[in-house]
């Protein structure tokens, strides 16, 4: 098998899984349940959730390692299981992905700010090493650090994940449009000054993820395209901003609306396509049908 | 003289200028921060209540321009560090009673969630706009709500959520509060919220922001200022 980049190089355009934290909720994960340690008690139902987009015809999918940095297992009393919790993710999507299918090891923020003195880079860096490493011994083919707003932490993440691992590293960052039209994200940070930063840090793949929809997606490719004509650039979009609709949460962005927006945001120089929040099997299967027909 | 000295406590809050040796901004590197321009203020007999009211003016400037999304998080947490280092040279004058809080806010992410981020802007954003607030954390369950609310007779209570997972028990939390003090008026925000989910869950208001938050408790208490009135 290829490797990613390479894969990429052909110019063939990817496409990537869809939400696994509102899917693993549906599957009965209570709120402020541990969605990591599913990976041993509830591993059936974590497969299940890697094979239906590999069942969607997506190219590759990610891990149920989001929130499996040290810091944030702590919060459950299981700092001590990082590297068997993130291990048993990579290994159940490699069984789900099979040999002939990518898998990208997810890592998340850990939600302590370098700038508040929550956490050093020390700590940070070390965490996040453990995860990535436990990722690769667990069949990943790259690791993808994600849902990122800090340049400090993202950048501390590449580097810990490529020095450690030694594999393709994939960055993106949620950003939000601010009321003047710019994109930001919480931090202040731009999709210009994302890119700079963390290919500057090792990253191979840039892009975005989260956010408020497929939409607006297309504008942050393309400011980051207007600085970077060649790196690929990864989307997972989130089904639009949730609606609260009678004690049920509802995501208004359809598999069809998805579809429809995929010619646009391919044009705009998108090479890998896949959701976030809110999205099904039902959205990758229609961004796989567009992506073939057009 | 001591209005410059005021002036510059209230820009060294906007600024997010905590100390002399804080390297934040770069253009006041080495310049007195909030923790020593306090002092001096202190010593020169100014009084507390003037000082506060300068932070709250700053806390006031740079929550709008985080509100006009011309700030962002980081500049102001740094605010609220700058407020800190004021608020620790004040607390005996609350504690005596020289100066006082304009009323009782307790906030909390709800349960099944661990967002703090969120919570604790608006937790020093409203403290810096002169609230006393009680911040209950993360993951918190009902029954401590409406007991911190049971403890706090008269408190404004405001939940935080940040997954759209969680949003149910942030409705539940609403209600069960509402339940058993029907008077205590609600607050909620987060990111997977709108005034519309807000309504039906509801709540008494809705904020997208700190400053919106610290908006609605001061024209919440005006009103109950007004109603003493009438």
């Amino acid at each position: 098998m290829k490797s990613l980049l390479d894969e990429l190089k052909s110019g063939r355009t990817l496409v990537s899984d869809g939400a696994w934290g509102t899917f693993l909720h549906k599957l009965g994960l209570q709120p402020g349940e541990c969605p990591e340690l599913w990976n041993v008690t509830h591993r059936a139902e974590v497969f299940s959730i890697a094979k239906s987009y590999i069942d969607a015809g997506a190219d590759m999918i990610l891990t149920n390692s989001f929130g499996g940095s040290p810091y944030k297992l702590e919060h459950f009393g299981l700092k001590d299981r990082a590297i068997e919790l993130n291990k048993a993710a990579a290994e159940i999507s490699r069984d789900a992905a099979g040999d002939d299918h990518f898998v990208l090891g997810s890592i998340g923020p850990t939600g302590a700010l370098l700038i508040m003195g929550q956490i050093s880079e020390q700590e940070l860096h070390d965490g996040f090493s453990i995860q990535a490493e436990a990722l690769r011994q667990g069949g990943v083919n790259a690791i993808c650090v994600e849902t990122m707003s800090a340049i400090d932490e993202a950048s501390i993440a590449v580097k810990a994940a490529k020095e450690s691992t030694g594999l393709d590293v994939v960055c993106t960052f949620t950003f939000e449009k601010t009321i003047l039209g710019e994109y930001k994200t919480m931090m202040g940070v731009s999709p210009t000054e994302m890119v700079k930063a963390v290919k500057e840090a090792g990253a191979s793949i840039i892009g975005s993820n989260c956010g408020n929809g497929f939409e607006q997606m297309i504008e942050i490719v393309r400011e980051m395209r207007s600085i970077d004509p060649t790196t690929p650039i990864l989307i997972h979009a989130n089904a639009g901003k949730p609606n609260y609709v009678e004690g049920k949460t509802v995501f208004p962005d359809t598999p069809v609306k998805m579809a429809a927006v995929t010619p646009e945001l391919i044009r705009a120089g998108a090479n890998i396509i896949g959701g976030c929040c809110g999205t099904t099997p039902e959205h990758i299967k229609a961004i796989v049908n567009a992506i073939r027909v057009g | 003289m001591n209005d410059g000295l005021i002036n510059q406590i209230g820009i060294c809050i906007e600024r997010g200028k905590v100390n002399k040796a804080s390297p934040y901004p770069g253009d006041m590197v080495g310049e007195d921060g909030s923790d020593e321009l306090t002092r001096k203020a202190l010593s020169d007999g100014i009084g507390p209540d003037l000082i506060l009211q300068a932070c709250n003016s700053g806390m006031q400037r740079i929550g709008e321009r985080f509100s006009r999304n011309e700030v962002f998080v980081p500049e102001l947490l740094m605010a609220a560090k700058s407020m800190n280092a004021v608020m620790a040279h004040l607390k005996p004058y609350f504690q005596t009673g020289t100066v006082k809080a304009k009323g009782k806010f307790v906030i909390g992410t709800v349960a099944g969630d661990l967002h703090d981020i969120g919570k604790n802007l608006v937790s020093m954003v409203v403290e810096g706009n002169g609230w006393e607030v009680i911040d209950l954390g993360v993951d918190v369950k009902m029954s401590k709500f409406v007991d911190a609310v049971k403890a706090n007779p008269g408190c404004i209570v405001g939940l935080s959520a940040l997954l759209t997972t969680t949003m149910t028990n942030m409705s539940k939390t609403v209600q069960e509060i509402k339940a058993q003090f029907p008077d205590t008026v609600v607050i909620v925000g987060g990111a997977p919220l709108t005034s519309i989910t807000a309504e039906r869950m509801k709540a008494d208001g809705y904020a997208p922001d700190p400053q919106g938050a610290v908006a609605f408790l001061n024209k919440v208490s005006m009103s109950w200022k007004n109603e003493i009135i009438a």
